[in-house]
């Protein structure tokens, strides 16, 4: 029957669409147990380095680290991790606009700022959206590994060094559950003592070979796993956010074709009844 | 029952050991250092080599490889922060210079993917749009 035949069309190519979304939906839930396993895996690391970290705070060295010691901030420098790909919900722009605010808030204090990418949706952002960045690592696959990261880190670490950004902070998605994901923005150096407790028995490491070498191999560690912890973090947001878009999506088409299933079963019964209606009378204009 | 330490040795990447051990031998820069319950606070870096954790009499000792990293000692216990990476301060200038590389070639090059990312994501907001209007069509033809 010629009834419809555009109707047929649409709810055909929508349920092909469909087919994609659930598709997706269910490669982002398994991709997302395995994010979710590794981020796991790489708690115990990050809580150790804390841990050193924290005695190390406590302990008292003849010898404090840049990295150790906060300054008059005038340039600060910001490492944003943002997903590879996009089809991922609101979580790029949500944390892109919590960082927008942010910046304004710098520059109206006159803080001039440096962009570090992870992540080709960040870069993408920045190239429209015009800014300093200094350093991009992209395309780190679903098993980010630690490697892809030293240099991107690096050169925000020797800018603070150098005296060229005063503080260094990390933006990224923080993974609440499958389905919160909240836009996060800490501060990495200078490192954030935590209260200065009551020290009763002054002591400090034996360093070997000497305190700088070592503090600086241990710090720079320390705001490696964090920015990696980072993105193991963000990968496990991208998936769930995923997961939860293409969940959304693939219900909406659902009910495009219910509701267009309707229309075209509607089409159809009013061209029944016309026909019905030209037979019957033609039959009564004959008989007649 | 002898004295022991805890022991905890993770990499970025796991959990690798946790347990209690009469003694452990890591490979520090300065030689090869053995750490007993109750040894003084120490921070130090380690080389390339094999951790041994002696877990006591009647158990195996344990062999780790592990490719340099940070050791730290309390009196009771003990954390060997490995590394997964091959470290070296060349090779990490080469990764810093790279990832520059990387940021002046996506800000400057128009014709890549980005461009190509952006044209996917104004097709989707276009479909999306006649998806909209389509639907708002066939609402109001039905009426």
């Amino acid at each position: 029957m010629a009834v419809g035949k555009e109707i047929r069309t649409q709810i055909g190519s929508i349920k092909n669409t469909q087919k994609i979304t659930s598709a997706m939906e269910m490669v982002a839930a398994s991709k997302m147990r395995k994010a979710q396993q590794r981020m796991e895996a790489t708690r115990p690391y990050a809580d150790k380095m804390r841990q050193v970290i924290s005695h190390l705070a406590k302990a008292h060295p003849e010898y404090r680290h840049t990295f150790m010691i906060a300054r008059d901030v005038s340039r600060v420098g910001y490492i944003i991790i943002s997903s590879d790909r996009g089809l991922c919900g609101g979580l790029n722009s949500n944390l892109f606009r919590k960082l927008v605010k942010e910046m304004q808030k710098q520059r109206e204090a006159g803080i001039e700022l440096d962009f570090c990418t992870i992540g080709s949706k960040a870069s993408a952002f920045f190239k429209r959206f015009g800014g300093n960045v200094v350093g991009n690592a992209e395309h780190l696959g679903d098993s980010p590994r630690i490697e892809d990261l030293i240099g991107t880190v690096k050169v925000m670490l020797d800018a603070y060094k150098e005296g060229r950004v005063d503080r260094i902070c990390i933006a990224y998605n923080r993974f609440v559950n499958t389905m919160t994901q909240e836009p996060t923005i800490e501060q990495l150096a200078p490192i954030v003592s935590g209260e200065d407790e009551q020290k009763r028995h002054p002591w400090d490491y034996i360093y070997e070979p000497d305190a700088k070498e070592v503090l600086e191999g241990l710090l720079v560690r320390y705001i490696e796993s964090l920015v990696y912890q980072g993105v193991v973090e963000n990968a496990a947001c991208e998936q769930s956010a995923r997961m939860i878009a293409m969940k959304a999506a693939t219900d909406n088409a659902g009910e495009l074709i219910d509701e267009l299933q309707l229309i075209y079963n509607k089409a159809r019964q009013a061209a029944i009844t016309q026909e019905i209606s030209e037979i019957v009378s033609g039959a009564a204009a004959i008989g007649g | 029952m002898a004295m022991t330490i805890h022991v905890d040795i993770v990499s970025a990447e796991g959990e690798i050991f946790s347990g209690l051990a009469e003694m452990v031998y890591a490979p520090a820069v300065m030689g090869e250092v053995g750490i007993a319950p109750r040894h003084a606070p120490l921070v130090t870096r380690m080389k390339p080599g094999e951790v041994r954790v002696d877990r006591g009499a009647g158990k195996e000792m344990l062999d780790i490889f592990i490719s340099g990293g940070i050791l730290e000692v309390q009196p009771d216990v003990v954390t060997i922060l490995a590394d997964t990476a091959i470290r070296a301060e060349d090779l990490d200038e080469a990764a810093a210079l790279e990832a520059k590389e990387r940021a002046e070639k996506a800000m400057k090059d128009r014709a890549s993917d980005f461009e190509y990312a952006k044209a996917k994501s104004e097709l989707a907001e276009a479909m999306a749009q006649l998806q909209a209007i389509q639907k708002i069509r066939e609402r109001t033809s039905k009426h």
